[in-house]
């Protein structure tokens, strides 16, 4: 009797809790106006910018701080933020900026010209009291810095090593947004889970897993945004994303596959965006060992791979076709004159053929995946197929990503020619300057994992570095793309366009160059 | 009686120590250097030889377990450097999650389960038995990952009769009914198999006790037929499938990193597959831990239970 009761209760019970379901479920099922609800790749690591290296995090961090400094919207280009203005020393190495009136941190601590000076010795020095709240991955972006002095409560000055001239868009990027001292004092490294900035939006809540709140800021210091909050939920499986944006359980979409792109693209309610950021995925030529130590065969290689079939076939329209080191988003500085190595079979094995290398072989190191890398594997494979038809025979070895990059970064030993790298950078100069330098070899810190040295480049780097001009420093980039792209030490492939997809309730969204989300202008109305 | 439960009690111990051993041996030995997936593609040298320092990665690794096991018998779960915290504050807000669902979904696979067993085993030769054994053998049969996809898509998007995914709404606060929305689509995605598993058994140990001499005596004596299912058959062929239910549970506690990915709930098993991910060993570690004895004590409670229902069992 006991058991024949437990079933019928059991059926029961699940009938009462189906109708009660019914019963009490929103009529209007949408999300509620003002509230803005982003579904995210990822859970963000931290939210103290000074120690997130990842997009996924700047995303955010980029509503709840500012810098002294931001990009101005749809460009990479630099302008005021919380500085108002700033003067640059002739020598190119003083910038002194002259901070915003009244500006205060979301905990009521005063944003002076002190804050600025703790913000920047936490982050360089050492023996600094919470340089232990670390480590700080892109501490590298401001090495250069030798001094910063405090002139008077609202004017503060950065004394250079050397002349430095990314530094304006370095103070752009997330790792030199300002925080609260106060905050930090308090939390220690606890802080990234209780970040406080200056910016539009004020940290509410993170529940793990779940979501990380932001709420208006009502004191804005350039008028409180009209969105009333923000919701990041990290969203990790591909088709569960995209099926909270179809059933309207989230309004924007960040990093739309490729393949989710056309499904989107069909449906009324739902608008897609694009823009290319400042990303290039390449690959390293070993110019130290092996056939690519002849100029032909790297032009070769060039000439053999078809990027256009890469980019539309493999990588369905999420990316572009790069054309050399200077990523084209960066407008100011890029030469479109040129453009990428044409497809060309019959070149390159001219080329193959004047350098006495027909039918070699050669080893190519692929990633499992990895930040910025795209389809990795499927990309080794296309390239693969398209050196197999100049007649070079490649054979691939994959590894998991940070196997990877250990290996890769260390130089690229005899045993292996090609390996694939990606990078995304906020200035020219950060790419060349760290892996085409002949000073920037792997045994002394530096990314130049394929060796290439030319005096001509290392010159160009130099020089752009110490032009304090805009227009000056962009001629040197372009002289610099055009003397590298025939040097060719990377076969130049691709560079990435990401998409965004959001209900069409959300007006004013945009893509940014920069991959970052800039939330100020967006409103949601019922 | 109390015996039992000590001795069980007291081999939590032992269990726990091999497989925290072994998952620090194996974390050790697959490739990938935490110190390079924290400081990421920018790292150089230095830094990175800086941090393992720091993170006493650089020591042998039995040191390494020699100082992590020194440190959580002090109760220390260490921090977890994936996630910029605590990690005993990270499980105790991933535990709840994987209970509840873990729970429902053991209440829901054990009720379809048994109730499709014995209408399996009761109405063998008719079309409602026929019917029963087939959809306990496609419950088994149909792959989760497949399931989540077509509910999701149908009574999420094209229905829109219950939420994707998560825990609760995205803003504000969440009442107990749309705890209970979201929670439904996870919960039968993560029942339906072991639901399978446990009415082909059932069907199975009902058709052997049918034929008993008991079974006809209670017909014999006039009780009603669901009487004599319920109350003197099935209650039999409950006590071997307690067991099964046991193992059925480790079942539903994997099977949670799957569905907890899919259905974007907060809990333990999406917390270890983020945390392997990054090599977060110490996340790992803690969560492994928690989840054995998770297992070992459920597993506890269904001997107790089998005991109950059968004293010769563990006297």
């Amino acid at each position: 009797m006991l058991f024949g009761r437990t079933a019928a209760f059991f059926v029961t019970a699940l009938i009462a809790f189906a109708v009660w379901l019914w019963a009490t479920a929103p009529r209007d099922g949408r999300l509620p106006p003002n509230v803005l609800v982003i579904g995210q790749i990822a859970e963000p690591k931290s939210l103290d910018p000074q120690r997130d290296t990842a997009l996924n995090d700047f995303r955010i961090l980029a509503n709840v701080y500012d810098g002294l400094v931001r990009f101005r919207p749809g460009t990479l280009q630099v302008v005021p933020a919380l500085a108002e203005r700033w003067e640059i020393g002739a020598d190119g190495k003083s910038y002194t900026f002259h901070l915003r009136a009244g500006v205060r941190f979301h905990d009521g601590t005063a944003f002076d010209a002190d804050a600025v000076r703790f913000n920047f010795a936490r982050l360089l020095e050492a023996d600094h009291p919470l340089h232990d709240t670390g480590p700080f991955p892109l501490a590298f972006l401001f090495q250069d810095i030798a001094a910063v002095e405090t002139l008077d409560a609202r004017t503060v000055r950065f004394q250079l090593k050397q002349p430095f001239a990314p530094f304006l868009s370095n103070l752009a990027y997330p790792t030199g947004y300002m925080v609260s001292p106060t905050a930090v004092r308090r939390y220690g490294k606890d802080f990234g889970r209780r970040p406080v900035g200056t910016g539009p939006f004020r940290f509410a809540r993170w529940d793990s897993g779940v979501r990380v709140v932001i709420e208006r800021n009502p004191d804005y210091w350039e008028g409180a945004p009209e969105l009333e909050a923000v919701v990041f939920r990290p969203l990790k499986d591909a088709n569960t994303r995209a099926a909270e944006l179809l059933a309207g359980g989230v309004d924007v979409l960040i990093e739309v596959p490729a393949d989710m792109r056309a499904v989107f693209r069909d449906q009324t309610d739902v608008a897609v965006i694009e823009a290319v950021g400042p990303h290039l995925w390449f690959l390293v030529l070993n110019t130290r060992h092996g056939p690519f130590r002849d100029r032909r065969m790297r032009q070769a290689v060039n000439y053999a791979i078809d990027k256009r079939a890469i980019v539309e076939d493999v990588l369905q329209g999420s990316a572009v076709v790069a054309d050399g080191p200077v990523p084209r988003a960066f407008a100011w500085a890029h030469d479109p004159a040129d453009g990428p190595y044409p497809h060309d079979p019959d070149k390159a094995r001219e080329l193959i053929g004047e350098a006495g290398h027909e039918g070699a072989t050669l080893k190519l190191y692929a990633a499992e995946g990895g930040s910025g890398m795209l389809q990795p594997v499927a990309m080794a494979a296309a390239i693969q197929a398209d050196l197999a038809r100049v007649g070079l025979s490649v054979e691939i070895e994959t590894f998991e990503w940070n196997a990877y990059l250990s290996r890769v970064n260390d130089g690229l030993g005899p045993e292996v020619d090609m390996a694939e790298m990606a990078w995304m950078t906020n200035d020219p100069d950060t790419l060349p300057f760290l892996a085409l330098r002949g000073a920037a070899l792997p045994d002394q810190g530096g990314f130049n994992s394929g060796y290439y040295a030319n005096p001509r480049v290392d010159a160009l780097i130099e020089r752009a570095r110490r032009a304090t001009d805009v227009g000056v420093r962009a001629a040197h980039y372009r002289a610099l793309q055009a003397v590298v792209r025939e040097d060719a030490p990377w076969a130049f492939i691709a560079s990435w366009r990401q998409a965004i997809a959001f209900s069409t309730r959300v007006r004013g969204l945009a893509i940014e160059p920069s991959f970052l989300l800039d939330l100020r202008g967006v409103g949601k109305p019922r | 009686m109390t015996r039992t439960i000590l001795l069980r009690l007291a081999l939590l111990g032992p269990i726990l120590f091999g497989v925290s051993l072994v998952v620090f041996l194996t974390l050790a030995l697959i490739p990938g250097d935490p110190a390079l997936a924290i400081l990421g593609p920018y790292a150089t040298p230095d830094n990175i030889a800086e941090l393992r320092r720091a993170l006493g990665l650089d020591r042998t690794v039995f040191e390494q377990y020699a100082v992590w096991i020194g440190n959580v018998l002090r109760g220390d779960f260490g921090r977890s450097y994936s996630l910029d915290r605590p990690v005993a504050d990270e499980i105790a807000a991933r535990i709840g999650p994987t209970l509840l669902l873990t729970g429902a979904a053991l209440v829901l696979s054990v009720g379809l389960g048994l109730g499709l067993g014995v209408v399996a085993a009761v109405r063998r030769y008719d079309w409602l038995g026929s019917a029963a054994r087939m959809l306990a053998l496609l419950a088994i049969s149909v792959p989760p990952f497949w399931l989540a996809l077509i509910l999701v898509l149908l009574v999420s998007v094209r229905l829109g009769w219950l939420p994707v995914s998560g825990m609760a709404p995205a803003y504000g606060e969440a009442s107990i009914a749309e705890m209970a929305r979201h929670l439904v689509l996870p919960a039968v995605t993560l029942s339906v198999v072991a639901a399978g598993v446990i009415a082909r058994l059932t069907r199975a140990v009902m058709l052997e006790v049918l034929p008993f001499d008991y079974v006809r005596l209670a017909r014999a004596k006039g009780l009603a037929e669901r009487d004599v299912i319920w109350g003197h058959a099935f209650r039999n062929a409950l006590v071997p499938l307690l067991p099964v239910i046991g193992t059925q549970v480790g079942f539903l506690l994997g099977g949670g990193v799957y569905v907890e990915t899919v259905f974007q709930w907060p809990g333990m098993g999406r917390m270890l597959v983020d945390a392997i991910l990054a090599r977060d060993l110490l996340l790992v570690q803690g969560g492994v831990l928690v989840m054995a004895t998770l297992y070992v004590v459920l597993n506890l409670l269904i001997d107790l239970g089998q005991n109950w229902l059968d004293p010769r069992i563990g006297s």
